[in-house]
């Protein structure tokens, strides 16, 4: 027996109209991600969260909302030829940047490697504890996120959660990520690390100076990874890293600027960056000052 | 964070009113090197890598020892006369244990025979202890040249601002100037299979192993 | 027909469910045994709510596990609904034309268990709703993960108003509407090719991991689908067979065998193509496949299981191949089994780990699930579990002619008979003698 064609009546349409026009307004209050939000709302969202922080943690906490200054491109460059691998760049940013302390999350990872075998990640070891460093016969590749300018970390992000700011820093919204990594399976360097349980923050260690995309206190199932330290660069401060590294293996700028020094190394040292067949085109640039 | 959508036309109003203010920053925005320390605008006068002999970098005090400075306090030449010949030192200064080129020098290739309270050039010239990479970048000419630009050396102070310099002497001890080895600060715990597991210590050498 | 409608639909859910919980002891044991599990998998994911997924062995260095590697086979399994309806609908095959709702059902349940494996993987999943476009954000069309999310869900809400139409129209004794259905499920034989051709790119864009990033993976996740999906349907239909009285012919179950040859020698050989590129190219790629199938060094954890997935796929291919043996009931099972074992391993341990072994920073962290992982993951599956078996025990009753609407009288209150009202219509499908 074949189906008539059954006419809609107006009150079925009334009422599906109705309910999608009720959805719709919905979705205009509903929350969204940070990048989205208009400056002025950020603003209020941004005091809230400096109340919350400040009554968590006991402390006057600031959080930035400074946005990307016009005409900056960041870029970093780190001496392999100078780094000793003493860590005090990974320990600098654990403070600077409010990290667990346990779980532990490093943002920096410090590999030593090789002279025999060159950049060579099956031989790369991050545990190596010897008495004093730099060990003969080896040389040390701190590795952390490369704000690569094709991030394929942001390719992939279903919700959109982790962007690329105009000056170049890719972030991560710590209230919209839902914690799917995969992001963490696209990185190819590793830079990015998952909080498996709830990060531990002793009050008297928080750093009360914090940037809404950058070290402000993450949860539970949230990624998160170096922002190039953007709550001080966009202050024009350096990283904690460039500032803690003893030997000055690392060196920090704006691309655009023809006078930095950055665009110095570029232009007269051996430049290289890692796994440059995957076309990520990273803005960490490894380079042998010697 | 609750977060509610605005109309577009009052976001743009709102995003031009914090840029504006900010482009005054543009003019900050530089990496080069500074003749006088911190003042932005008059940063923007001076482009480009300074001759070398009329570098002045403002940097903290040379880092003496207690008590050593001025040296003319003991030389000088009524109570101590010059002895310009090459010897071991034993009355005094023999805890400076020279080893930086000490096959072809020694220590009055660098301090100034006659006036202890400044170096020399090779060709004479006095320079004053503040200038001390003067006398550093004659032999080290690239890394003088890189320091210069603020590619070598310790990086503090403002990306796009007043660049902070240290002098050569206060990384490297003039006498020993080779990097003593250090302790590295402790390595990431390995990842371990549960919370109430205690993290196995890092094993040396070999990366890897997991539980 | 909308007073109709008022009337059938109350009485088709709740007859359904009470058929769903009628049964008979075997019944009862199979859904405790299920039951016991789901709480089992309830309990341990409110540890892992509590705590967090470092109860899990997921580590920075390992980041998908258990919870992904099922939830990657059991997409395949969800596609294999597609072995079922080519034969029926395109070739109109009968004797597959009359089983192939139990594919769609289990497409059904096989997609349940992959949204709850995806809901217990992700880090905050009270925020799932991200993903949502116009509540959320979705990163269409970039991410891949979004595409997937997609056709998961459009392959299920086919499966589910194909099935639900179906059996609602044979419930209230009338035949189901061909041009409702029939458009909707050529569609799903383009979607579940999709559904796993994008779970496949999920992992073949990642450009950081060599041992995924192989044009190869979308062809062989197929072939393994079509393996390891069907070996369920048989074994399905064979218990159908024993415990109801729903007519299942010899030929459907021993075409579907021999559909299973063929995706067990494309596996294969794909598997066999991408070792060759390896182990000749002898790149620095090859690491990922030399630690699955010999190990790197000292760790050698998974090289047994490398050799037990080719040993146990071989064995099916030649028992699928060999007529002889498709029809003997024993071979049969033994290499429906042999080929679901085999393809289970590969997809979930020898995808996933090896992807990540050694990480993109040459560390080697061995990973292995943890208790509450696997119980987690078990429980998801006793979930879907038990919606299939219920769905199979309505879907069966209802197309046998068990669960019927009865003719409405003046009150409109009599329930649905027991017996079946033959002057309605005739049962769709043929009802065993015996």
């Amino acid at each position: 027996m074949a189906d008539e064609p059954r006419s809609v009546t107006r009150r079925q349409f009334g009422t599906v109209a109705a309910a999608a026009a009720a959805g719709w307004a919905l979705t205009a209050c509903g929350p969204k991600r940070l990048h989205d939000v208009p400056k002025d709302r950020l603003r209020t969202l941004i005091q809230q969260a400096e109340r919350e922080y400040s009554d968590t943690y006991g402390k006057t906490v600031t959080v930035s909302d400074a946005g990307p200054m016009p005409g900056v491109l960041f870029g970093y460059a780190l001496d392999i030829s100078r780094c000793i691998g003493c860590r005090r760049c990974v320990y600098a940013c654990v403070e600077e940047n409010n990290q667990s302390r346990d779980p532990q999350v490093h943002w920096i990872r410090v590999l030593q490697m090789d002279k025999e075998h060159g950049v060579d990640f099956r031989h790369a070891d991050p545990y190596y504890d010897p008495e004093t460093v730099p060990q003969e016969g080896h040389f040390y590749l701190p590795v952390q996120c490369q704000q690569c300018r094709n991030a394929p970390c942001v390719k992939v992000c279903p919700t959109g959660a982790t962007w690329q700011e105009k000056d170049g820093i890719v972030v991560i919204d710590y209230d919209w990520c839902i914690g799917c990594r995969c992001c963490m399976a696209a990185c190819p360097y590793g830079a990015r690390q998952f909080n498996w349980r709830d990060p531990s923050l002793p009050k008297d260690d928080v750093n009360p100076n914090m940037h809404y995309l950058g070290n402000r206190p993450r949860k539970r199932g949230v990624v998160e990874k170096c922002t190039f330290c953007i709550q001080r660069v966009r202050a024009g401060r350096y990283p904690a890293c460039v500032e803690a590294c003893p030997v000055g293996a690392r060196k920090f700028g704006n691309l655009l600027d023809p006078d930095s020094e950055i665009r110095y190394i570029m232009e007269h040292k051996r430049v290289m960056v890692l796994k440059e067949e995957l076309n990520t085109m990273p803005k960490f640039f490894y380079f042998y000052g010697t | 964070m609750v977060i509610v959508r605005c109309p577009p036309r009052r976001a743009l109003l709102v995003l031009t009113c914090l840029v504006l203010p900010l482009s005054p920053a543009l003019l900050a925005c530089r990496g080069g090197m500074e003749v006088t320390a911190a003042d932005a605008s008059q940063a923007a006068e001076s482009r480009g890598p300074a001759p070398t002999h009329e570098l002045r970098v403002e940097a903290p005090p040379p880092p003496f020892t207690d008590g050593i400075f001025p040296c003319s306090d003991c030389h000088n030449d009524t109570d101590l006369p010059v002895n310009p010949v090459r010897r071991p030192l034993v009355d005094m200064h023999d805890d400076i244990v020279l080893k930086h080129d000490e096959e072809h020098r020694w220590c009055l290739d660098c301090h100034d025979a006659k006036n202890r309270d400044q170096l020399h050039l090779a060709g004479g010239e006095a320079v004053p202890f503040e200038e001390s990479y003067r006398l550093c970048g004659q032999c080290h000419g690239e890394k003088y040249r890189d320091w210069r630009v603020g590619v070598h050396g310790r990086r503090i102070g403002q990306w796009n601002g007043a660049k902070e310099y240290l002098l050569c002497v206060h990384c490297h001890n003039p006498h020993q100037p080779k990097f003593k080895a250090l302790p590295p600060q402790p390595a990431p715990t390995r990842p371990g299979r549960s919370p109430q597991q205690p993290q196995a210590a890092p094993a040396p050498g070999g990366a890897s192993g997991g539980r | 027909m909308t007073a109709d409608l008022r009337r059938a639909v109350p009485r088709f859910v709740a007859g359904g469910v009470r058929t769903a919980l009628k049964g008979p002891a075997l019944y009862w044991w199979w859904l405790a045994f299920l039951a016991v599990l789901l709480i089992s998998g309830v309990l341990s994911y409110i540890d892992q709510l509590t705590v967090g997924l470092s109860v899990t062995a997921m580590r920075d260095q390992v980041s998908w596990g258990f919870y992904i590697g099922n939830f990657t086979f059991m997409v395949g399994v969800a596609a294999a609904a597609v072995i079922l309806v080519v034969p029926a609908y395109i070739y109109q095959w009968k004797p597959i034309k009359e089983i192939v709702i139990f594919g769609e059902l289990l497409a059904i349940s096989s997609i349940i268990i992959c949204i709850g494996l995806v809901m217990v993987d992700i880090g905050r999943p009270e925020r799932f709703w991200h993903m949502l476009p116009f509540v959320g954000y979705l990163n269409f069309p970039y991410s891949i993960l979004a595409w997937d999310m997609i056709v998961l869900n459009v392959y299920l809400a086919i499966n589910v108003t194909v099935v639900v139409h179906m059996l609602y129209r044979a419930f209230t004794g009338r035949e189901y509407s061909k041009r409702l259905v029939v458009p909707l499920v050529l569609l799903s034989v383009p979607m579940a090719i999709g559904i796993h051709t994008v779970t496949a790119f999920l992992y073949n864009g990642l450009a950081a991991r060599p041992y995924w990033n192989a044009s190869i993976l979308a062809p062989q996740f197929l072939a393994s689908a079509f393996s390891a999906g069907p070996a369920i349907l048989l074994v399905v239909l064979q218990i159908l067979r024993r415990f109801t009285r729903f007519h299942i012919r010899d030929e459907a179950i021993w075409k579907i065998a021999e559909l299973m040859a063929y995706a067990i020698f494309l596996n294969l050989f794909f598997h066999g193509a991408e070792a060759f590129k390896e182990y000749y190219s002898n790149t620095e790629h090859l690491l990922y496949t030399q630690y699955w199938f010999q190990g790197i060094g000292e760790h050698r954890t998974l090289v047994p299981y490398a050799w037990s997935a080719v040993g146990l796929n071989l064995v099916a291919l030649v028992l699928f191949i060999l007529p002889a043996a498709r029809r003997n009931v024993v071979t049969l099972n033994i290499g429906a089994a042999a080929t679901y074992a085999g393809c289970y391993i590969e997809k979930g341990m020898g995808l996933i780990i090896p992807g990540f072994t050694p990480s993109t920073l040459g560390e080697i962290y061995v990973y292995a699930p943890t208790m509450t992982e696997v119980r987690i993951a078990a429980g998801v599956f006793a979930l879907g579990f038990l919606l299939f078996t219920m769905l199979l025990r309505v879907a069966v009753a209802i197309l046998l002619g068990e669960l019927r609407l009865a003719h409405s009288t003046a009150d409109g209150m009599s329930e649905a008979s027991a017996r079946p009202d033959y002057a309605v219509a005739p049962p769709p499908y043929p009802v065993d003698a015996r």
